[in-house]
């Protein structure tokens, strides 16, 4: 295993936050703390929060500020290893046998006795078993970049538990095992971060091994960041006061929160309504693209009015 | 530095979070790698290697603050303390006259580490219950040389003379002073390390006290409790549903896998088992004398919910009601509110209930059930229907009796315990929490 020279966007906590915010991912402390660690202690980091609060995103925006390569592996139920690790092409290695069968004559051919036939193939053994047939999926292939990489496995908590067992080795020693091959060892070890929305409580094995770190929907002042990053044109004004509504809706008792990506939908549905500020008929109209569960948009329906004079109280006051 | 962080990983392991030693090695790395100047960055850095779940997260916060409480940029106060010097004391040979000079400093800083060390030395760590306050901050005191100041005082105290009057009041207001401080750090170590012990000491207590006789405090315990039981049950029943490789091969699924191989067989699939999901059951007596039961047993049953596929939930007391609807749309305490008050008025009444369930859900009775029955098989006399009991046994998977009543009582008055008895694959007498996570462990087995 060769370590690469730290690349600048990860010299010091500070320059993780530089280098995301410059690919516009508005990073708190913590989670460049996170990420700086990940790389430096050489552990994986295993991000949870609720759905929509850009755990994905800040693995891609990780791959894009240091201009690493991003292998993603979407996990899900059944996933096995023939589709996460490697895969033997059996359809060649036939193909292949089918050509030796037909050569084999001339192959033997000057070779007298069956040992000296034997030791002749012996060589072809090797070749049968080699890398050629072996079709590398996304966690063989991050072992082997050799310029660094950023290895998502998403939605770890939707795979089955054998498959959690099978990331042990990867995560720990940044090694696959190859039956037929033997053991591959990562070139340069690829920065990994799992996601997990906890639809499943993860094996404690694997929770030890990563880092974690832990999500929550941002407060006022960072959505207000997120949302200028993705949806420059909005209002100063439309601004503060569509996050304060956010804000106040996530308080409410409802069974899906809005996430952040729902927050900038909803400033861009505004932006093309053409609103100049929030009124309660314009929300209720546009609930449907920040809550989606029926009972969820009911409650916050009736309480529109309200919802909407404490977030027009509220963007007035100086954060 | 080091033992900073040992004492700070203990404390977390004391309050419940389960802290690796790998993990242990790696925050020091961590802290090596970011230095300890910012406490924000510190905190962030140990939150985001040691605490792994929300609540060790939550715990991690809250331990944090407390712990390295005080002023940032003197770690060196939290070394050990160097030699057998007595603090700040041993300077001038005048153990007692060094004490008044430091309780009157107004230096809160060399107060601090004269208080730290005194900590350490009187082993204020190991401090599990509230009511050693008093005792650890005397050994904090005495650890400090208060026993020279102590002499002095009372050498005072004989002479009449008005100025040793008030040298005495001053060591006295001095000892006080002291006394205070030593109690504020005591009070502090105790939230840190103390807390979670004594919490663990309460929530075991709590767990194996009868149900019935549980006040309303021990309730909001008692529901923590149970939650951290069923999720226990939950881990411990989740794995295992699957057994791959059972050694015979599934002929049809190769072949159809190995069609694209000419049918050589590259890809062998071997015969599954499939395990079923656990199905419940459950049918609760709700009069009076079993509802708290019932309250628990359903809390248990409802916190299970990720492993168990299927669970029915039925009340009675003179006839049966689903209440699995009013259980999900409610929130648990008014649901569980509304079913007593709607059906457990009335006088039991086994057979109706057995007659009932006959009529309306039969069907959700077959081989792969556990029926569940929570009673103390108190009839009023009535005709228990033993018949419909023995065909019900015989359609289930398992028929489960949990009976709040001790043995001794079985059998007395009008309880048919002992008639159901036969019937039953497994008949305990439950009145603890504990009780309940033992039973439903037995059921959960079943399927495993």
């Amino acid at each position: 295993m060769t370590t690469l020279p730290t690349p600048p966007g990860l010299a010091s906590i500070d320059a993780v936050t530089a280098a995301l915010g410059e690919v516009g991912y508005i990073s708190t402390r913590a989670i460049s703390t996170a990420v700086y660690l990940a790389h430096h202690l050489r552990k994986p980091l295993l991000i949870e929060g609720p759905a929509g609060v850009g755990k994905t995103d800040l693995a891609k925006s990780v791959a894009r500020s240091l201009g690493y390569p991003l292998l993603r592996m979407q996990c899900y139920e059944g996933l096995d290893e023939s589709k996460a690790l490697y895969e033997w092409k059996y359809g060649k290695q036939l193909l292949y046998t089918q050509i030796l069968k037909e050569k084999i004559h001339d192959l033997v051919a000057d070779a007298d006795g069956l040992d000296a036939s034997f030791a002749k193939l012996g060589d072809f053994q090797d070749l049968f078993f080699s890398r050629d047939f072996l079709e590398p999926r996304p966690l063989l292939k991050a072992m082997e970049q050799t310029g660094g990489s950023v290895l998502l496995i998403d939605e770890v908590d939707k795979s089955d538990e054998e498959f959690e067992a099978l990331l042990l080795e990867v995560l720990s020693d940044y090694q696959v095992t190859v039956p037929e091959i033997g053991t591959i060892e990562a070139l340069v070890p690829p920065l990994v971060m799992l996601t997990s929305n906890a639809t499943r409580e993860l094996g404690d094995a694997l929770k030890r091994r990563c880092l974690h770190l832990h999500i929550d929907f941002p407060d006022a002042e960072r959505e207000s960041l997120i949302v200028r990053a993705r949806v420059p044109e909005i209002s100063d004004r439309l601004l503060a006061q569509l996050v304060a509504f956010i804000q106040l809706v996530r308080r409410e008792n409802l069974r899906k929160l809005p996430s952040i990506s729902e927050t900038i939908d909803w400033a861009r549905t505004l932006i093309l309504l053409h609103a100049e500020a929030l009124d309660p008929t314009m929300v209720r109209e546009t609930l449907s693209v920040i809550l989606k569960r029926q009972g969820d948009i009911a409650a916050v329906a009736a309480r529109a009015e309200v919802l909407t004079h404490a977030a027009v109280k509220a963007a007035l006051e100086p954060a | 530095m080091e033992r900073a962080l040992t004492q700070y990983i203990r404390a977390l392991r004391a309050a419940g979070a389960a802290v690796s030693p790998g993990e242990a090695i790696d925050a020091a790395r961590a802290l090596a790698l970011v230095g300890y100047a910012e406490r924000g960055t510190m905190k962030d850095t140990l939150s985001v290697v040691l605490a792994k779940t929300p609540e060790e997260k939550a715990l991690h916060d809250r331990l944090f603050d407390l712990y390295f409480s005080r002023a940032p940029g003197e770690p060196e106060h939290l070394s050990p303390p160097s030699g057998g010097s007595t603090g700040e004391a041993g300077e001038g040979g005048d153990p007692a006259g060094a004490l008044l000079d430091l309780a009157n400093s107004n230096d809160p800083d060399r107060l601090a580490v004269a208080m730290e060390k005194a900590a350490a030395r009187a082993g204020v760590d190991d401090i599990r219950f509230a009511s050693q306050g008093s005792y650890f901050a005397r050994r904090m005191l005495e650890a400090m040389g208060v026993e020279a100041l102590e002499q002095r005082l009372m050498a005072r105290l004989d002479t009449r003379a008005p100025e040793a009057r008030a040298e005495a009041e001053a060591l006295m207001a001095a000892r006080a002073g002291l006394m205070r401080e030593a109690r504020a750090v005591v009070d502090r170590r105790f939230e840190v390390f103390g807390r979670a012990a004594t919490e663990t000491f309460m929530n075991t207590a709590v767990a194996s006290r009868a149900i019935d006789r549980l006040s309303p405090r021990d309730m909001e315990r008692m529901k923590a409790v149970v939650a951290r039981m069923a999720r226990r049950l939950a881990v411990k029943h989740s794995r295992r549903r699957k057994i791959r490789n059972r050694g015979r091969l599934d002929v049809r699924r190769t072949l159809r896998a190995n069609a694209g191989y000419d049918g050589v067989p590259f890809e062998v699939v071997w015969k599954r088992k499939h395990r079923d999901k656990p199905r419940i059951v459950a049918v609760c007596d709700v009069s009076g004398s079993v509802a708290a039961y019932v309250r628990f047993l359903l809390m248990f049953l409802y916190a299970l919910n990720e492993t168990v596929a299927d669970l029915g939930a039925f009340a009675f007391s003179n006839s049966l009601h689903d209440v699995a609807g009013p259980l999900k749309s409610m929130d648990f305490e008014s649901a569980m509110d509304h079913i007593l008050l709607e059906i457990g008025s009335g006088g039991t009444d086994y057979g109706q209930a057995l007659v009932d369930l006959r009529e309306g859900w039969w069907e959700r009775i077959d081989r792969h059930t556990t029926v569940l029955v929570l009673g103390d098989g108190r009839s009023n006399h009535t005709d228990p229907r033993l018949d419909i009991f023995a065909e019900l046994a015989d359609r289930a998977k398992r028929v489960v009796w949990l009976c709040p009543e001790p043995p001794g009582r079985w059998g007395t008055g009008d309880s048919e315990i002992p008639r159901f008895r036969p019937f039953c694959t497994h008949l305990s007498h439950c009145a603890t929490a504990l009780d309940l996570e033992e039973a439903l462990d037995e059921i959960l087995l079943a399927y495993d």
